[in-house]
C-alpha cells in the first residue's frame, strides 16, 4: 500500500530533537541500528515526517532514499501523525471472518476519516491493522489503549464511540 | 580455474566451478534471457525471466544467480521453461505502459526484444491496473523519468546506490505499489542527484532517458540568422558507430565529422582541441600550486557529474577543484569570444552545440559562471548525447556507415593524442602529466605513456619522479570510488598532489550519454576496454601527443590568451563552484 | 552460574512448589495458588483490573499467607477471558468480572465452595464440577511446546527452573558434545514449526559444518499468519524455554550471539521476554562462561515493523541488518551465509520451545509421538466458526475431526462444518470430505494446504470460499515485498480476477486462468511467500469449484457474503415497524407503519444495515 503523505505542518520541539540526537548517538555503531532508531523516533514524534528522517539520515550517514525505502516498506512506520484518538480495527483472519470489514466501514462513517488517514482537526485517525493477536475476542477494535472486543454487529460501534465523540 | 562437469540439455560440459548457470550456459553457446541481471551491477534474481529447470530442484532457479555444482543437470529449453519465461514476460508487460511505437527505446528496448524472442504472442494476455499511473517527470535538466514504463528491475537503483554511491533513488513502498524513485516521491531536482546518467544506460526499457534537446538544435539549424557550431567530445568517435550496428569501440571519427556536416552545422569541430586547452590551463595550475604552496591535491574538474558530486558531498574539497572549465565549456567560451571575432560573428548569433557522452553536461551548460562572451550568453547552448546525435542522424536519413571519412573544420581541426585520451579514466591525468612534467623540467621528455594510470580499476595510484620531485597521483572513476579516495585523503591516509576523478566508472567512454546495450551484450562484453582501446590506439597514431605541442594551441595562446593561467585565460576559461545541500527538498503540502 | 549444582539447588527448592499446579500436586489444607491469566487475550479483556481486585480482596480477608497469586501466561481459551485458575483443586473460572472476585475469594478460597456459575461451562456436567483437565478442550491435548504456558509465572526464572528449566542446557554443556546435540535433534525427527518443515537437526548441522569466527542463532518470532498466535503465547508464557533452546543452538553450532526478531505488535511478549533475558543474565545462564564451561552466549531483541514477508528467513535477516525486508535467492543459505554474512541458524519460537524437552528426555521419547515423518506435537490456533476458539497442542497425526469436534467443541449455533483453512495465506482450505485426514506436514501438502505456523480457521456454511480466498490473496498482495515479478504482478492479477468474480463480472475462463497463473506463480516466485501465495485459491478451486462456477455462471453467492451478488428483500414477517426505513442510508426502503415494507433494488447499495437491525428476521439475503 502506498503511504499517505502528511498534510499536517511539522511541529517538532527542541526537546524532541534533543531526544532524537541522543537516540542516534546511543545506537551509533550498532549493526543494523536503523530499525530501532526509526521505531524509537516514531515513539518520540508519533510519526516519521521528512524533517525527522533528514535528521536521522544526517546522523547515521544512511541516505534519505534508503531510509524512506525502509519506512515505506514496513507498515508500522507512518508518515502521518496519529489522531488524539487513534482508532484501529484488527483485520486478522479471525476478526475478518467475524465481520471486521463492516466495522471498519462503520467507524470510518462515524468519525469521517478514511482508513490510513487522520482527520483535519487531528481528533481521530483510523487504521486497519494486522492481527493484534486478540483472536479470542474477535472482532476487535482499539481506541488508543481501550480494547473493544466481541463487537457483535457494526451498529454496536456507535455506542462504543460515543464517549470519544463529544 | 577449477572445473566441474555439468550437463546442459543432456549434453556434457565442463565449466568454471564458481560460474553461475547463466555463465556456464553462455560458454556452451546457449543464451538465457535476463532482464534484472546486469553483470557486476545487479544480481538479485528478481525478474524471473532467466528461469531454467534443474533436475531435482524444487522450483525453477534464476540462472543469473544460481551457482553450478558438480553433476548439475540443467535444462534451458523445456516446454515448462519456455512457458514460465513467457508468462513472466507477459506479467511484466501487464504492468508496463506499452507505448512501444513512440517510445524512445523502441528499437533497443530489452523487454520488447525478449518478448519477441521468447514467444509473447499477446502483450495483453494479462490485463489490470498499472501500478504507477503517474505523469512523466521531465523537469530535471538532464534526466527524464517515466515510471509508467518502469518494470522495477532495480538496475538503476543498483547503479545509483552500489556502483555510484549516490543513493538518491530506491524502491519505495512494497508489493504491487513499489515505485522506484526518490525519497518521499520528490523529483530528481530536489535531491543531490549528480545527473551522471548511469541509471539511464542500465535501464532496459524507456523508463529513464536523457532530456532530449535535439529539437532546439534542429530549430537553430533551420534558423538562417544563426551560426550553428558543433564540437564532438573525444569519446564519441569510439561509441557513435555502435548506434549504427558497429562493434563497440569502432573508431568512426571521419564519419562523425561527415555526419555532423551533413546535418547542416556551420562549423564542425573536435573537442580534442579544447581538451588540449584544458591541459594547458590545468597543468599550469598544478605546477603553480606545487611550486607556490597552493591547495593540494589539485583535482580535475572536467567531469560535471563529479563536480556536482563534490559540491554536494565533499564541499570541503571545492578549493581543491581545478578552476578550469571543462573542455565542452572552454570550447564554447573560446568560440564565442576569440573565434567569433576571427570569423566576424556576433556571439549572440552563435548557437553552440556539444556532442557529449554525458547527461551531466546538460546540467553543466546551465551553471553559473559559464558565460565568457557576456551576461546572458551561455558558452554552450545545447549539449546532446551520443544517443541524441544518433537519432538526429537517423531522422535526417543519413546512412552513417556509407559516409566518407572527413576531417573536422580546420579552424580547430587537430587535437593531440593527449586530448583524445580524455575520453577514458586516467586519460586526463596522463595528458596533464605529459605537459606538466615538461613544464616543470623545462625540456621535452621521451616518455609519453603513463601506463600506471590506465586500465579499468576504480582507483589507480602512481608516483612519478619529475626531476628531483616525487609527484604522487591518484585516479578514480565512478563516484563510489571517488568517495573512497577522498575519504582516504581527508583522513590523511594518502598524500597525493594531483587527482583525476570522472563520475562514470571507466570515464567518458562509459558515460551516461553513451549508447545502451542489452544485458545479453553487457554481461559478456567489456565495453570499457573495447572503447578505451580505440582511443589509446588513436593516441598512439597521432603525430602530436602532447597538448602543448599542438600547433593550433600554440597559435591560440600567442594570438589571444597569452600564457596559460593569464588574466585573459582566467576570464574566458576558468570558473567557480558552490557548496550544495545533500538534503532532500521538502515537498509542498 | 558457575556450575550445575547451583541450578539443581534452585530446582530442588522450587519443584514441589510448582508441582502443586499439576495433578500430582499436594498442598497444606487451605493453601492455594491462584493463577490469573496475563496473556494478550485476557489482557485485552481486562485482567489487570481483575488482578488488582483479587489481590485487594485476598489481603482484605487476611488470606495472604494461605494464597499465592500468580500471573501466568496463556491457557489457550482466550475467548473466555479473563481467566482464573485455582490450584490444587484445578478450578477454572471463565469470563471473570471484577464484581465476581469477592465471591470467588469468600466462597472458594475461604470456604472451599467453588463459584459454579463462573466455572468453565464445559467443566460443569449435570450440575457437577469436574477438574478442568477432564474437559474435552484439555484432555485431548498433549502439551510439549506449551507445557509451561499457563502453569508458571513467566517473569520468575525460578518457577521455570522448578519445571526442569535450563536442565537441558546444563546437560548439553556438561554431558554432550556439540555434535551429540545435533545428532539427538536429527534423531528426534523434529521439523521446523515455522512453515516449511525442514529438519531442525539438519539445519543446525549445516551451520555447524561451516568454519567461521562468528556465527549467529536467530529466533523468528515475527508471527505473521493472521490468526496464529502460538509464538506469542510461548514468549508470554514461557520465555525461558526459548532462551534456553537458543543457547543450546549456540553451543551446538558454535555461536555466541543470538537475535530474537519479534513482532512489535506483541508488547507484552516483548516485555516478558526482556525480563526473562535479564533474569537469565543475572543468574549467569546467559553471558560469559555459562556453568563454568567456557561457553558464552547472549541474546538481543529486535522488533519487527509490520511486514509478513519477514517471516521468510532471508527477509528476516535483512530486516535485522536494517534493510527492507526483502528475501534474496538461496543459495547461499543462511546456514552458510546468514546474518551480517555469517553462518546463522534460524528457527521459530515453537521449534525452539520444543528443543529443551527433546534434549532432556531424548529423541526416542519424542519419537513416540506423531507420525512416521512428522514427529511430536503441533500447536494450532483455532479460530473462526468454532466453539473453543483458542490455542491447542495435539500430537501430529491427530485428525482434523479430532481437532474440530473434540478439542474444538464443534461448530456453534447448530451450523455445519464446511472447511478448515490451515497455514494462513500460504495454506489452503480442507473440505469437510477430508475431515478424517491425519494432520501432519506431508498430508497437508498432499491435499493442497500446508502446516504453516499452525493457524486453523474453521468455516461453516455461511462462509463463502471465494471470499475467503480473496481475503488471503488480498493479504498476500498487501504483504508481497514486490521484488520478484510473478509475486508482485501475478498475485495482483489473480486478485483482480477474484474481484471480478465476486462483483458478478466473472467469465467462465476465469477459473482456468486462475489455475494457470496460480501454478505459474508457485513455480517461479523468488521466495516461499510467493511460492505458496496461490494456495488459498488453488485449494478452494480444487474442492469448491462449484462455488466459483455458481458465482460466475449464476451470479449467486450461496453463503450470502458477496454483496454484489445479493439482493436484500423483505419477507412477510415484516411488522411495519419502520426501523429499517429510517436507518436506510439511501432511502431505498418504503412502507407505511404496520404495513409490509419494500426495498427498491435500484437504490439499494447492499450495505446490510437493514438486515442487521431488523428485529423480526424479516429481511432475506437472496
Amino acid at each position: 500500500m502506498k503511504k499517505k503523505m502528511t498534510t499536517v505542518p511539522f511541529q517538532g520541539t527542541a526537546e524532541q530533537e534533543k531526544q532524537l540526537h541522543a537516540l542516534i548517538a546511543e545506537h551509533c555503531g550498532t549493526p543494523g541500528a536503523i530499525m530501532p532508531i526509526l521505531q524509537k523516533a516514531q515513539a518520540i514524534y508519533g510519526y516519521l515526517p521528512i524533517e525527522v528522517q533528514q535528521i536521522i539520515s544526517d546522523g547515521t550517514g544512511i541516505s534519505m532514499s534508503e531510509i524512506y525505502g525502509i519506512v515505506s516498506f514496513y507498515s508500522q512506520f507512518v508518515l502521518n501523525p496519529k489522531g488524539e484518538y487513534a482508532v484501529s480495527v484488527c483485520m486478522g483472519t479471525a476478526c475478518y471472518v467475524k465481520g471486521a470489514g463492516a466495522i471498519l466501514d462503520r467507524l470510518a462513517a462515524i468519525i469521517k476519516v478514511d482508513p490510513g488517514e487522520v482527520g483535519d482537526d487531528g481528533k481521530f485517525s483510523l487504521d486497519a491493522t494486522r492481527c493484534i493477536g486478540a483472536c479470542g475476542l474477535a472482532p476487535v477494535f482499539l481506541v488508543n489503549e481501550d480494547v473493544y472486543g466481541r463487537v457483535e454487529k457494526p451498529e454496536a460501534v456507535d455506542g462504543m464511540m460515543k464517549k470519544y465523540m463529544e | 580455474m577449477d572445473k566441474v562437469k555439468i550437463k546442459i540439455n543432456n549434453r556434457e560440459y565442463e565449466a568454471d566451478r564458481d560460474a553461475t548457470i547463466l555463465e556456464a550456459c553462455r560458454t556452451a553457446a546457449i543464451e538465457i534471457p535476463t532482464l534484472c541481471y546486469l553483470k557486476e551491477i545487479n544480481a538479485i534474481g528478481a525478474c524471473r525471466v532467466c528461469l531454467v529447470d534443474v533436475k531435482g530442484a524444487r522450483a525453477m532457479p534464476a540462472a543469473c544467480v544460481q551457482p553450478i555444482h558438480e553433476g548439475m543437470e540443467i535444462f534451458t529449453n523445456t516446454p515448462a521453461v519456455r512457458a514460465a519465461r513467457k508468462a513472466n514476460l507477459e506479467l511484466i508487460l501487464s504492468d508496463h505502459q506499452k507505448d512501444c511505437l513512440s517510445c524512445i527505446r523502441n528499437l533497443d528496448c530489452e523487454l520488447r526484444i525478449l518478448s519477441a524472442d521468447y514467444g509473447v504472442e499477446d502483450e495483453h494476455h494479462f490485463t489490470g491496473r498499472l501500478s504507477a499511473g503517474v505523469p512523466v517527470e521531465n523537469e530535471d535538466a538532464a534526466i527524464v523519468r517515466d515510471n509508467n514504463k518502469c518494470i522495477a528491475c532495480r538496475r538503476c537503483v543498483a547503479a545509483c546506490n552500489d556502483m555510484q554511491g549516490i543513493s538518491v533513488i530506491g524502491p519505495n513502498n512494497r508489493g504491487f505499489d513499489i515505485s522506484i524513485g526518490c525519497s518521499f516521491g520528490v523529483k530528481l531536482g530536489d535531491v543531490p542527484c549528480i545527473a551522471c546518467g548511469q541509471c539511464i544506460v542500465v535501464c532496459p526499457v524507456g523508463a529513464l532517458y536523457e532530456k532530449d534537446d535535439t529539437e532546439a538544435v534542429w530549430q537553430a539549424i533551420a534558423d538562417p540568422t544563426k551560426h550553428v557550431a558543433v564540437c564532438a567530445a573525444p569519446s564519441i568517435r569510439v561509441t557513435l558507430g555502435e548506434c549504427f550496428g558497429n562493434e563497440p569501440g569502432t573508431f568512426v571519427e571521419g564519419k562523425l565529422a561527415a555526419s555532423l556536416r551533413r546535418l547542416g552545422f556551420d562549423g564542425v569541430y573536435d573537442m580534442d582541441f579544447s581538451a588540449d586547452m584544458t591541459i594547458m590551463e590545468e597543468a599550469a595550475e598544478l605546477v603553480e600550486r606545487i611550486q607556490n604552496g597552493g591547495k593540494l591535491p589539485l583535482i580535475t574538474s572536467c567531469s560535471p557529474g563529479w563536480v556536482k558530486y563534490c559540491e554536494h558531498f565533499f564541499p570541503e574539497f571545492i578549493e581543491n577543484l581545478s578552476s578550469c572549465k571543462s573542455p565542452q565549456q572552454m570550447f564554447g567560451a573560446i568560440y564565442k569570444t576569440h573565434y567569433a571575432a576571427k570569423l566576424g560573428l556576433d556571439p549572440k548569433d552563435i548557437f553552440f552545440v556539444s556532442v557529449i557522452p554525458c547527461t551531466a553536461k546538460k546540467f553543466e551548460i546551465t551553471r553559473e559562471g559559464q558565460s565568457a562572451a557576456g551576461e546572458g550568453i551561455r558558452d554552450v547552448d545545447a549539449a546532446i548525447t551520443t544517443r541524441e546525435l544518433a537519432r538526429m542522424i537517423a531522422k535526417a536519413g543519413i546512412l552513417f556507415n556509407e559516409l566518407p571519412d572527413e576531417e573536422f573544420d580546420s579552424l580547430a581541426a587537430t587535437g593531440s593524442g593527449a586530448g583524445v585520451i580524455f575520453g577514458t579514466s586516467g586519460g586526463v591525468m596522463e595528458a596533464a602529466l605529459r605537459t606538466a612534467a615538461e613544464t616543470i623540467l623545462g625540456e621535452p621528455l621521451e616518455k609519453v605513456d603513463y601506463e600506471e594510470v590506465r586500465g579499468s580499476k576504480g582507483i589507480k595510484t602512481a608516483t612519478y619522479k619529475i626531476g628531483a620531485m616525487d609527484v604522487c597521483v591518484a585516479v578514480a572513476s565512478g563516484t563510489a570510488n571517488a568517495h573512497k579516495l577522498l575519504t582516504a585523503i581527508k583522513n590523511g591516509e594518502m598524500d597525493v598532489q594531483f587527482v583525476e576523478v570522472m563520475a562514470c566508472p571507466g570515464g567518458c567512454v562509459c558515460g551516461g550519454g553513451q549508447p545502451t546495450h542489452a544485458a545479453a551484450t553487457r554481461n559478456f562484453t567489456d565495453l570499457w576496454s573495447k572503447r578505451a582501446a580505440g582511443l589509446y590506439a588513436n593516441d598512439k597514431d597521432k603525430p602530436v601527443r602532447k597538448s602543448h605541442e599542438n600547433p593550433l594551441i600554440k597559435e591560440l595562446y600567442s594570438e589571444y590568451l597569452g600564457s596559460p593561467g593569464s588574466q585573459k585565460a582566467h576570464e574566458v576559461l576558468h570558473t567557480h563552484y558552490q557548496a550544495r545541500s545533500k538534503c532532500v527538498r521538502k515537498p509542498e503540502i | 552460574m558457575k556450575n550445575v549444582n547451583e541450578l539443581k539447588a534452585i530446582h530442588e527448592k522450587m519443584k514441589d512448589f510448582i508441582a502443586l499446579r499439576t495433578p500430582e500436586g499436594k498442598a497444606e489444607p487451605g493453601y492455594r495458588h491462584v493463577l490469573v491469566c496475563g496473556g494478550t487475550g485476557c489482557h485485552s479483556s481486562g485482567c489487570d483490573a481483575i488482578l488488582k481486585a483479587l489481590r485487594a480482596s485476598i489481603t482484605a480477608h487476611g488470606l495472604d499467607e494461605k494464597t499465592t497469586v500468580i500471573v501466568s501466561g496463556c491457557h489457550g481459551l482466550c475467548a473466555l477471558g479473563p481467566l482464573i485458575i485455582v490450584y490444587p483443586d484445578a478450578v477454572f473460572y471463565e469470563l471473570v468480572e471484577v464484581d465476581d472476585i469477592e465471591e470467588i475469594v469468600t466462597s472458594h478460597l475461604m470456604n472451599d465452595e467453588p463459584v459454579l456459575r463462573k466455572v468453565y461451562h464445559e467443566a460443569i456436567i449435570d450440575g457437577k464440577m469436574v477438574p478442568y483437565r477432564e474437559t474435552d478442550f484439555f484432555k485431548y491435548q498433549h502439551k510439549i511446546s506449551l507445557r509451561n504456558c499457563g502453569v508458571i509465572d513467566p517473569e520468575c526464572i525460578e518457577e521455570y527452573i522448578g519445571r526442569d528449566g535450563y536442565m537441558a542446557l546444563a546437560k548439553s554443556l556438561t554431558e554432550m558434545k556439540p555434535a551429540d546435540v545435533i545428532e539427538e535433534l536429527k534423531a528426534s525427527g523434529l521439523r521446523g514449526r515455522g512453515g516449511g518443515g525442514f529438519s531442525t537437526g539438519m539445519k543446525w548441522s549445516f551451520a555447524a559444518a561451516v568454519e567461521s569466527d562468528k556465527k549467529y542463532v536467530c529466533c523468528n518470532a515475527d508471527e505473521g499468519d493472521p490468526g496464529a498466535f502460538m509464538d506469542r503465547s510461548i514468549l508470554e508464557g514461557d520465555p525461558h524455554a526459548v532462551i534456553e533452546a537458543m543457547a543450546i543452538a549456540g553451543y551446538a553450532i558454535g555461536a555466541d550471539e543470538g537475535y530474537v526478531y519479534v513482532r512489535a505488535e506483541y508488547p507484552i511478549a516483548v516485555n516478558r521476554f526482556e525480563i526473562a533475558l535479564n533474569e537469565a543474565r543475572q543468574h549467569g545462564l546467559l553471558g560469559a562462561d555459562i556453568f563454568g564451561t567456557g561457553f558464552n552466549f547472549d541474546i538481543h531483541v529486535r522488533l519487527g515493523a509490520g511486514a509478513f514477508v519477514c517471516g521468510e528467513e532471508t527477509a528476516l535477516l535483512a530486516s535485522i541488518e536494517g534493510k527492507r525486508g526483502e528475501p534474496r535467492p538461496r543459495p547461499p543459505f543462511p546456514a552458510v551465509k546468514g546474518l551480517f554474512g555469517q553462518p546463522t541458524v534460524l528457527n521459530n519460537v515453537e521449534t525452539f520451545a520444543t528443543i529443551p524437552q527433546i534434549i532432556l528426555h531424548g529423541a526416542a521419547w519424542y519419537g513416540t509421538m506423531g507420525t512416521e515423518k512428522s514427529k511430536g506435537t503441533k500447536v494450532f490456533a483455532l479460530g473462526g466458526k468454532i466453539k473453543n476458539v483458542g490455542l491447542v497442542e495435539v500430537p501430529m497425526g491427530a485428525t482434523l475431526r479430532d481437532v474440530v469436534e473434540k478439542v474444538g467443541g464443534g461448530i456453534p449455533n447448530g451450523k455445519t462444518f464446511k472447511a478448515a483453512q490451515t497455514g494462513g495465506p500460504s495454506g489452503g482450505c480442507i473440505p469437510a470430505s477430508l475431515i478424517d485426514t491425519p494432520i501432519d506436514f506431508d498430508n497437508l501438502l498432499a491435499i493442497g494446504s500446508m502446516m504453516g505456523s499452525g493457524g486453523m480457521i474453521i468455516m461453516d456454511e455461511d462462509s463463502c470460499m471465494i471470499d475467503i480466498a480473496k481475503y488471503f490473496l488480498d493479504f498476500t498482495v498487501e504483504e508481497s515485498c514486490g521484488k520478484c515479478s510473478p509475486c508482485r504482478i501475478g498475485t495482483m492479477r489473480m486478485l483482480e480476477i477474484l474481484e471480478r468474480i465476486t462483483n458478478g463480472q466473472g467469465v467462465p475462463s476465469d477459473i482456468e486462468e486462475l489455475v494457470d497463473l496460480g501454478n505459474h506463480i508457485k513455480a517461479t516466485a523468488l521466495c516461499g511467500l510467493g511460492n505458496t501465495a496461490p494456495n488459498p485459491i488453488l485449494s478452494t478451486i480444487r474442492y469448491f469449484r462449484h462455488e466459483y462456477e455458481e458465482h460466475i455462471n449464476d451470479k449467486k453467492c450461496a453463503a450470502g457474503v458477496c454483496k454484489a451478488l445479493l439482493e436484500f428483500v423483505i419477507n412477510d414477517k415484516c411488522k411495519g415497524c419502520t426501523l429499517c426505513k429510517r436507518k436506510c442510508p439511501t432511502d431505498a426502503i418504503t412502507g407505511e407503519v404496520k404495513e409490509l415494507h419494500v426495498i427498491h433494488q435500484e437504490k439499494c447499495v447492499k450495505c446490510g444495515i437493514c438486515y442487521d437491525i431488523c428485529k423480526f428476521a424479516a429481511i432475506d439475503k437472496v
